[in-house]
């Protein structure tokens, strides 16, 4: 029977959202600003305009006080169990507020999306809406929270994918993604609900005190962390839950191509590592083990399949977009290594791995978007000559590129190292695997090397009409980004320091 | 002092990219100031170096100091990993007698890149950019003492040599670019792995901490008994020397994994085919000597007999395919791959004997194989094809040129007097007195048969007897009575012209004089040669044990 509260209960029900509140303010302050960007955009109408997206990278600006000022709080949950706030959430709510400026500067840069979608201002604001979703996942500590804040981010991604209207490729993209999305998040719930039905519990802490105290029939967890690893294997892209992402990618109009490769990829890799780690944890303090529930080898698994089959599958590909989606697969795989390794090196590899992927997937597709202002198209075979017209841009995809290889000295190299260094760390257990690793990884040079390959040692067959130069504002950002992966290349401490103090949950640190 | 020499070309670099790019002859001249500078810092260094001290590992006490000469040693990056330490990346520079060879030559082959670069029209901003950066990560290379430092140095040379191929190559560049690139980076991930699983198995003497530092490395009391590459791991101990062997075999190259190689030279422009058998090659002999074999001395005491073998069939197999070319270029590339084996011969033999013989080879093969480059690029430029068949006659009209070909090639084929002849003979000195490696030793002497009839048999075909009739150029009896020749629409000297011999003489100079005369390299390396010997011995491996 439900009885009503009595006074007290309510009394102390507000006093705990209150208090939680305070520790939820970037939140509160993005949901204003997504709000006012609709207001904005109503009032503006019509009117060719820069202002919502500059309103839009100064609103997500001003979020890092916010942000910053949560580094003063003491970690803990809040809103009865549903949410969390500790380094590794304050990690992830700088990362994604970036990666939206960053998306923002580039939807700017991109004239085939200004040019043919005639109302831009919904946009920006369904790219602020993301960003919050993208941060309550990196927060939630509750599977209906998690359930939430994956749909909120899975909604907007499938607009976004669909805003060329004009574009069938676009409109099948978005389709096609909701069609995977549908499907693997429903398995996710299934999964959640059969741990429910164990543990009578949806917050992952108690499930797995629960787990540990009362036992657990381990062919039903199996199923269930199987059919979990579904629903964030299709956010992370990886196999063999990738078969949206090449359609997506180069249906999607190129920002937000971006955008989901880097930043709903780290949101599923934030959820996964919390859910996996906390819930039902493999082998390591503090956590108490649940034994017997070997998602450690669904991963390794997932890992080899997504790292080989990621970049074999992108040497065949003409379309540079394309090439850059099944590149995507292949780096989800590397991720997953940093997760296998299942210490605190491990952790602060795959983070520091995570921001260097911001760094050089986002500025990768800066590059493309420039030159696909000029060119029109996205095909390798259209880079031909490019080097030699646009300098800057053709330097800067060729460091980007080189530090998707992973050679030095760039940000991408140390990225590899450490994941690298966290496998070999556990001794020779893990040898194979980063011996995969690194074998697939020769096999990328090769199609990344196709990039420059058309730029500098090919002539154009036709020169090009278009003079479209690109304005001074993106010059220094892309500058700026490709110094920042070869300054972080060389000097990464600040980086690593900042992912290893990120990488503590709830005051502890990841194993 | 070893810092500027290494960034000094960068620097260059920089400047030329604030000159516009009309400004060709700037640009060529700032980059060939930087790289006398470079050679005028080489020589100093030379003469401060003090050839007595050993070099390899640590002095006694464990610092490098003492030991190493010309120490730069800074900490570059302090990691903290939480529960695992912290990681300690270090700028170390410093070089020993092994280095400060192999620095000499880069310095040297450096300069004669640049001449040999001037006639370059297309985008020249852009190729002396990158020819700067190359310099630099060859230098950086030869003087890093932190394997971290090393590796990023090692794969920093992949970029600009795939552009300078690529782009100012021949016309299968794109193949023999990318080809070149997949290769050496193949053999390097590997020295990734294997140079992580050291880090986490050493540690310096000095801090306490682990360490990537080469000196550290090669002393194996610093080894963690049970760490990934501890002395009790010896699987993988074995594993990692032979993933090593590999990747710097492929830089060798070593046969089965030579096949870039001519490829490469074939597609490359001549200054880069200079600088990548002048210099690049000899990056792999090097890192076997300095990282690979001192690292692993038990593994490369078991597997003498293999590398001396493989060094036969590089020296044999090579001299073969010589045989057998009709493109000039591509017999001085298979040239190379004979030669080189000897280098590896000479180490197989690990007594002194042999490894002097190596390094000295290396110095030597870097020279004489940078003269036949040029040599090669000078018919070239005239004549646009290299087809040996199509030449014939050439002395009576090129006599200088035919004089300086004469040297080089015989220097080349080890005739006594002559550089390469020195290097050889204690190269089979030494194989001969190993008693591992005395059978292949006598199998190898054919390969010096088979090089000289190479050598000889070009030598025959493109400078005696008379013009043939589908020569590639043209005969006509002048106004004197005298015969004349010249190529369809060469405007520049018939015969070498002055920047040409600026090159071709002093490389022609140092051959002749270190052939008569090889202590002023010889002394230099052999304290340290005798050092690494002594390391790499069984004796000194069973006291520790």
């Amino acid at each position: 029977m439900f009885e009503l509260p009595s006074g007290a209960e309510i009394q102390s029900i507000i006093a705990a959202l209150k208090t939680g509140v305070g520790f939820f303010m970037p939140e509160i302050y993005l949901s204003v600003l997504f709000m006012l960007l609709i207001v904005v955009d109503l009032a503006v109408k019509g009117r060719k305009n820069n202002l919502l997206p500059l309103l839009t990278v100064l609103g997500l600006a001003g979020s890092f006080y916010f942000i910053y000022q949560q580094h003063l709080l003491e970690a803990g949950e809040i809103f009865f169990g549903m949410y969390v706030l500790d380094g590794f959430a304050i990690f992830f709510k700088y990362f994604f507020v970036i990666s939206g400026i960053l998306a923002v500067l580039i939807s700017v840069a991109d004239d085939q999306l200004n040019r043919h979608v005639r109302s831009m201002g919904e946009y920006y604001a369904l790219i602020v809406a993301m960003v919050i979703g993208m941060i309550m996942m990196a927060s939630s500590v509750d599977l209906l929270m998690m359930f939430l804040s994956m749909e909120l981010v899975g909604l907007t991604a499938y607009v976004l994918t669909g805003y060329r209207k004009d574009d069938p490729r676009s409109s099948e993209g978005a389709l096609k993604y909701l069609v995977y999305g549908a499907v693997s998040t429903g398995l996710m719930v299934y999964g959640f609900s059969l741990i429910y039905g164990i543990t009578a519990q949806t917050n992952i802490m108690k499930i797995s005190s629960e787990l540990a105290l009362h036992g657990y029939d381990p062919l039903v967890m199996m199923l269930a962390s199987l059919l979990i690893l579904a629903g964030f294997g299709y956010k992370i892209g990886a196999v063999p839950f990738h078969f949206w992402s090449p359609d997506v990618y180069e249906g999607a109009p190129t920002p937000v191509t971006a955008y989901l490769s880097v930043g709903s990829k780290a949101a599923g890799f934030a959820i996964l590592m919390r859910f996996f780690y906390v819930a039902i944890p493999h082998g390591g303090e503090p956590f108490q083990d649940i034994a017997g529930i070997d998602w450690l080898m669904l991963l390794i698994v997932i890992a080899i399949a997504s790292m080989v089959y990621g970049n074999v599958v992108a040497l065949w590909q003409k379309n540079v977009k394309r090439m850059l989606a099944y590149s995507s697969i292949a780096h989800a795989g590397y991720l997953l290594l940093g997760i296998i390794a299942m210490d605190s090196l491990g952790t602060q590899a795959t983070l520091f791995y995570l921001l260097g992927y911001l760094l050089m997937n986002i500025g990768a597709f800066y590059v493309v978007i420039i030159i696909s202002n000029r060119t029109g198209s996205e095909n390798l075979e259209d880079y031909r000559g490019l080097g030699k017209e646009m300098p800057l841009a053709g330097a800067a995809l060729t460091v980007f590129l080189i530090s998707l290889v992973g050679l030095p000295p760039t940000v991408g190299f140390i990225g590899k190292l450490m994941i690298f260094s966290a496998l070999l760390a556990k001794g020779s257990v893990y040898i194979w695997l980063a011996l995969i690793g690194v074998l697939t990884s020769v096999i990328s040079l090769y199609y990344y090397m196709l990039i420059p390959l058309n730029m500098y040692l090919r002539e154009s067959t036709q020169p090009c009409e278009v003079k479209a130069g690109f304005g001074i504002l993106h010059k220094v950002a892309i500058a700026v980004l490709m110094i920042l992966t070869l300054y972080f290349g060389l000097f990464f401490k600040p980086l690593t320091d900042f992912a290893r103090i990120s990488s503590s949950m709830l005051g502890v640190t990841i194993y | 002092m070893l810092s500027l020499i290494v960034f000094l070309p960068i620097l260059a670099g920089l400047v030329i990219l604030a000159v516009p790019s009309s400004q060709k002859q700037i640009i060529r001249i700032v980059s060939l100031l930087a790289a006398i500078a470079q050679g005028v810092l080489a020589v100093l260094i030379w003469k401060g170096y003090d050839a007595s001290l050993p070099g390899i590992t640590a002095a006694a006490g464990g610092a490098p100091e003492g030991s190493f000469q010309f120490i730069e040693r800074l900490p570059w990056i302090n990691l903290d990993l939480g529960s695992m330490g912290s990681l300690n990346i270090e700028y170390f520079l410093g070089v020993d007698g092994i280095s400060i060879t192999m620095v000499i030559l880069t310095a040297l082959i450096s300069i004669i890149g640049i001449l040999s670069s001037w006639p370059i029209q297309k985008q020249v901003k852009g190729y002396f950019i990158l020819y700067n950066l190359l310099a630099t990560a060859m230098m950086g290379c030869f003087v890093a003492l932190d394997f971290f430092l090393f590796y990023v140095f090692w794969e920093l040379m992949l970029l600009p040599m795939y552009f300078l191929i690529g782009i100012w190559g021949g016309p299968n560049r794109e193949y023999a670019a990318i080809k070149f690139f997949l290769y050496t980076l193949f053999g390097s991930v590997f020295m990734l792995l294997v140079m992580i699983g050291l880090y986490f198995s050493v540690i310096d003497p000095l801090t306490g901490n682990h360490t990537f530092s080469l000196v550290a490395m090669a002393s194996q009391e610093n080894y963690i008994k049970d760490a990934i590459l501890g002395p009790d791991n010896v699987m993988w101990r074995y594993a990692a020397f032979i993933v090593l062997f590999i990747g710097f075999a492929i830089k060798v190259p070593m046969f089965p994994f030579h096949t870039w190689l001519p490829d490469a030279h074939v597609e490359a422009p001549t200054p880069i085919s200079v600088i990548l058998a002048g210099v690049l090659l000899k990056l792999g002999t090097y890192g076997m000597m300095r990282i690979n074999f001192p690292l692993f001395p038990e593994v490369f005491q078991a597997s003498l007999y293999v590398i001396a073998v493989l060094g036969a069939i590089n020296i044999i197999y090579g001299a073969f395919c010589a045989l057998a070319q009709q493109d000039l270029k591509k017999m001085v590339a298979y040239s190379s791959i004979s030669h080189m084996g000897y280098v590896l011969l000479g180490l197989a033999a690990a007594n002194s004997e042999g490894m002097v013989g190596a390094l000295y080879q290396m110095f030597n093969h870097g020279t004489i194989t940078a003269m036949l480059f040029l040599l090669v690029g000078v018919i070239y430029d005239r004549a646009h094809t290299r087809q040996i068949d199509k030449f014939g006659g050439l002395a009576s009209y090129m006599p200088v040129y035919a004089a300086v070909v004469t040297i080089a090639w015989f220097a080349s084929l080890g005739l006594p007097g002559l550089s390469g002849f020195i290097s050889e003979a204690f190269v089979f000195v030494g194989a001969f007195s190993s008693v591992t490696t005395r059978n292949v030793a006598i199998v190898s002497v054919l390969g010096i048969v088979f090089g000289a009839a190479y050598l000889l048999w070009s030598l025959q075909r493109m400078f005696l007897g008379k013009r043939k009739a589908d020569a590639a150029y043209d005969l006509e009896v002048g106004a004197d009575g005298h015969e004349h020749i010249h190529f369809h629409d060469w405007k520049g000297k018939l015969d070498l012209d002055a920047r040409e011999l600026v090159m071709l003489v002093p490389l022609a100079i140092i051959v002749i004089f270190l052939g008569i005369y090889p202590m002023p390299v010889l002394g230099m390396l052999t304290s340290s040669i005798n050092k690494l010997v002594e390391v790499l011995s069984p004796v000194v491996m069973t006291a520790l044990n």
